[in-house]
């Protein structure tokens, strides 16, 4: 063992500057130029990497102590307005007038859904379709531009679509449409902010579609071919089958996402409390609530509160969303790894 | 190559084979053959001319030709990346999904082409069974993925089904053991017998031919074992091809060979022909690599 | 009978390939339909964004009345929006590179923390801006700040680390195993390695900055109760800042035509923006996985 070690020593002509310190190998000595350099100590090294590891620590854990810090500090804030309501009245009253402390909530979370509903009914089948046919049915240049569109529309900032809500499809709802069904429609309706939400989900659902549909692997599809099923048909009855929770797994992800649009819903959906009752009403969403009224939030009482609970509500219902389709997607991996 | 090392303990007779040496190449096209259970066999005819595959401007498989022996197991056999799951999958024509593929040549599946543009490709590829490395169960229930080829094709009684999906698990020896859970997902299976039903799957549409690539490459030796007494059963109602990763499935249950090399067909004979007296220098030399 | 049979039989074929054609159709639609929108959003925009668009507009901050149909332009929330996301962006990478260097390097594969990190800067991830909004703004009251370039800077930067933590992850998570025992067995500690993995998650680093660069100046809910709105270009961190989407939508309300003509090449210069940083984005991966191992 000392011969062996005095031998390294001789040919390798070093002296070790490191000291004892284990099993670190000393750079210098055999040539090696190394990208990391060479700390002062060992000892000071193992120091810094400790330091360094625990600062990594805390801040890993405040970012994780982060959900339940906003979680907390919403519901707090929301607590003033449950001694005055209870959580049912709260939730079912159609009521909203907060200068009389009158705060129901269901109108808010009625326009919500509808919204949503709507979005949801638009994007999925375009979702479905154009997934499939990126994944089983065009070519590669054919994919490239839709993807690059998709791109496009994914990074198409919200007010941007707020404004594209009011310049088409408001007027389009209001003159073009709705003549055929109502008597009469601003255009600010339940059906604009549907569809401007529909189009901002579009790119998310038709990408994870597309990573869902093309990690089913090739031999399902063969074996399908094989037996004489078209290609439509092995669309249908294998692949939209085989990956059914990933579908829906996607689709909890774009309503989540839904539900906190905020700036463009609100331009174009009508801000008004009541409930709607066609397509062709306006409506008021959560977001859209927080958003208008938080200048006077501070000057009725019990407002505050209000607002933040309907924050908290959005909170509640994204972190189950969340957490859910994240669970049903790692273990939908795990099946395929 | 002493015959020694050609033992084929479960094949019928050694005279069949000697036969099929003796018979001029064009085979006479038999009227249709009727057995005692009813059953219709139909001479099965597969001729490759002159095909030439280029996949992004590689050239993958160079002037094929080839016949293949109607109701025999025949095993292509080649180093990897020689073409020979190309080849297969060019017969039920399921490279036309590849990007870029270009092909020549043509292929005569009981006297219709198969790259015609007036043949329906659902058609021929109800001719051939295809079986794959991995075994892919639908997802669905072990009932419905053996009907499932029928009710693609428009099969929609349900007695007829159900007289099918008995029929297909006897036959691949798979009726005792699931008869009491058909309606289970066909994903609970052991490996060896989802590899069964997806062979079963295969049979139910009534192909002519079944192509095998590389079958029991992902399976135990026992499984391996089964699907292998399997080919050898069926080959006398179906025309068998079976790409092959191991010389010695193909020394066990081959009656005609074909061996592949960098995409050509270096020589194609019956088993005991290349195996005990290969004429090209380079299948003498596989065959010699293979058992150094 | 039989014939009968095998007459539905041949119906149900038919309908078999009529169906793939209609099947064809749609998706094919459903293609275009795409296409369309993206079409249509950008002419709509650029339609009347760009008879009201001027050098004014991106030299001027808004003179008195701007709002009325005075003289001025937008450069308070264009350098507004600068400095919040220049700020945010620092910020958030200065939080995120530690916590995805340490997901991926000090902590084991399966470690039960890094799960459950994971879990949360997923949900951290979905949360709105709005909700940030809201909760920032409880946060500024309890601190006694008011609306402020600091606090958009706060509520921009915990809505973009997540952003960060999940582009960098998953770059991270595929580093070749091989490259960091290779650094350990050159005797380098766990924090020394940094440099090598620095090296070779920087092109996911580039994405992830660019990707949360669009983010963070397009948003509009979470500045909104936070960095308030101006019209002069904030000179410390606890003034109000004006920002872009906010600046398009108060021109927008506006009942002068003029001004909303104004909102409209305002939200033109924003898409600009976000256009040409998305493009950077495709160049950079681009270039960058030509070296990809």
């Amino acid at each position: 063992m000392e011969n062996t070690k005095k031998r390294i020593q001789d040919e390798t002509n070093f002296s070790s500057p490191l000291g004892v310190g284990g099993n670190l190998v000393p750079l210098q000595g055999l040539g090696v130029s190394s990208p990391l350099g060479v700390g002062g100590g060992s000892s000071f090294r193992i120091l810094k990497n400790k330091i360094a590891g625990g600062v990594m620590f805390t801040i890993t854990l405040a970012s994780i102590l982060l959900v339940i810090l906003v979680g907390l500090g919403l519901y707090l804030k929301s607590v003033p307005i449950f001694q005055q309501n209870s959580f049912w009245h709260l939730v079912t009253s159609s009521e909203w007038k907060p200068g009389n402390g009158e705060f129901g909530f269901l109108p808010f979370i009625a326009g919500t859904l509808w919204i949503t509903a709507i979005a949801v009914i638009l994007a999925l089948p375009i979702a479905l379709l154009t997934s499939l046919f990126l994944t089983e049915f065009s070519r590669t240049a054919v994919k490239k531009w839709v993807f690059t569109a998709l791109d496009i529309l994914a990074g198409i900032p919200s007010v941007v679509y707020g404004v594209w809500g009011t310049l088409f499809v408001v007027p389009w709802i209001s003159e073009k449409l709705a003549p055929h069904f109502v008597e009469y429609s601003t255009g600010y309706t339940v059906l604009a902010g549907g569809i401007v939400l529909g189009i901002m989900i579009l790119p998310l659902l038709i990408s994870l579609f597309v990573e869902i549909f093309s990690a089913v692997p090739r031999e399902f599809r063969d074996a399908a071919l094989s037996l004489g099923a078209t290609k439509w048909q092995t669309s249908k009855y294998v692949i939209l089958r085989k990956t059914f929770p990933g579908i829906l797994a996607a689709l909890i992800l774009a309503v989540s996402r839904a539900f906190g649009e905020t700036i463009a819903v609100l331009m174009v959906c009508g801000n008004i409390p009541l409930l709607p009752h066609s397509v062709f009403d306006s409506c008021y969403p959560l977001p859209a609530l927080i958003a208008n009224n938080y200048g006077e939030m501070l000057s009725v009482p019990l407002y505050e509160s209000a607002l933040m609970l309907a924050a908290f509500l959005l909170f509640i219902v994204v972190f189950i969303f969340n957490a859910s389709s994240r669970a049903v997607i790692y273990r939908i991996e795990r099946k395929f790894k | 190559m002493k015959s020694f090392l050609y033992r084929n303990p479960t094949r019928a007779s050694w005279a069949e084979d000697y036969s099929f040496l003796n018979k001029s190449s064009k085979e006479k096209p038999d009227d249709d053959i009727d057995t005692g259970e009813g059953d219709r066999i139909k001479k099965s005819y597969l001729k490759v001319s002159g095909l030439n595959i280029h996949i992004n401007k590689t050239h993958i498989l160079k002037n094929v030709d080839l016949e293949i022996p109607d109701k025999k197991i025949t095993c292509i056999i080649g180093p990897s990346g020689c073409g020979k799951s190309t080849l297969l999958k060019t017969f039920n024509r399921l490279i036309d999904d590849t990007e870029g593929v270009k092909y020549q040549g043509s292929i005569l599946v009981d006297d219709t082409d198969i790259f015609d543009k007036q043949t329906e490709i659902t058609e021929i590829r109800k001719k051939m069974g295809l079986l794959s490395q991995r075994p892919c169960p639908l997802p669905m229930s072990i009932y419905d993925n053996i009907a499932f080829g029928c009710k693609m094709h428009g099969e929609r009684k349900k007695k007829k089904l159900n007289d099918i999906v008995e029929k297909q698990l006897k036959a691949v020896g798979l009726w005792e053991e699931v008869k009491t859970r058909l309606n289970a997902s066909a994903s609970k299976l052991s490996i060896g017998q989802q590899q069964r039903l997806c062979l079963a799957r295969g049979l139910a549409v009534e192909p002519e031919f079944i192509l095998a690539d590389e079958a029991t490459s992902a399976l135990d030796p026992i499984s391996s074992k089964h699907i292998e007494e399997l080919f050898v059963k069926l080959k006398q109602d179906y025309t068998i091809i079976l790409v092959t990763h191991t010389l010695r499935q193909a020394l066990r249950i081959a009656d005609h060979v074909v061996f592949m090399y960098l995409g050509e067909v270096i020589e194609a004979g019956s088993a005991d022909e290349i195996f005990n007296n290969p004429k090209q220098e380079l299948t003498r030399k596989y065959l010699e690599g293979a058992f150094s | 009978m039989p014939c009968l049979y095998n007459n539905r039989k041949n119906i149900i074929m038919k309908f078999k390939f009529i169906e793939e054609k209609v099947a064809k159709v749609l998706m094919i639609v459903s293609s275009i339909a795409v296409f369309a929108f993206v079409l249509n959003i950008i002419y709509t925009i650029f339609r009347r964004g760009i008879p009201a668009l001027n050098w004014d507009m991106i030299s001027k901050i808004p003179a008195g009345g701007y709002y009325n149909g005075g003289g001025g332009g937008i450069l308070n929330a264009i350098v507004g929006s600068l400095y919040i996301v220049l700020g945010s962006t620092i910020l958030g990478l200065l939080i995120s590179i530690p916590v995805v260097f340490y997901l991926n390097v000090y902590l084991k594969k399966d470690s039960k923390l890094a799960y459950v990190a994971r879990l949360a800067f997923d949900i951290l991830f979905g949360i709105p801006s709005i909700v940030y909004g809201a909760f920032a703004f409880t946060i500024m009251i309890f601190l006694g700040m008011h609306t402020s370039l600091g606090g958009g800077i706060l509520v921009i930067t915990l809505l973009i680390i997540p952003i960060f933590i999940r582009s960098m992850d998953e770059v991270a998570q595929h580093l070749p195993k091989d490259l960091l025992d290779a650094t350990y067995a050159l005797g380098a500690t766990k924090l020394e390695t940094i440099k090598v993995v620095l090296r070779q998650i920087a092109p996911g680093i580039a994405t992830a900055t660019l990707l949360s660069v669009g983010r963070a100046i397009g948003d509009a809910a979470g500045v909104m109760f936070t960095a308030g709105f101006t019209d002069s270009i904030p000179t410390s961190l606890s003034q109000p800042a004006a920002t872009l989407p906010l600046s398009v939508f108060f021109q927008l309300s506006s009942p002068n035509a003029d001004v909303q003509d104004r909102a409209y090449s305002a939200a033109l210069i924003l898409i600009f923006i976000v256009l040409v940083i998305s493009i950077l984005g495709r160049l950079i991966t681009n270039y960058f996985s030509k070296h990809k191992i």
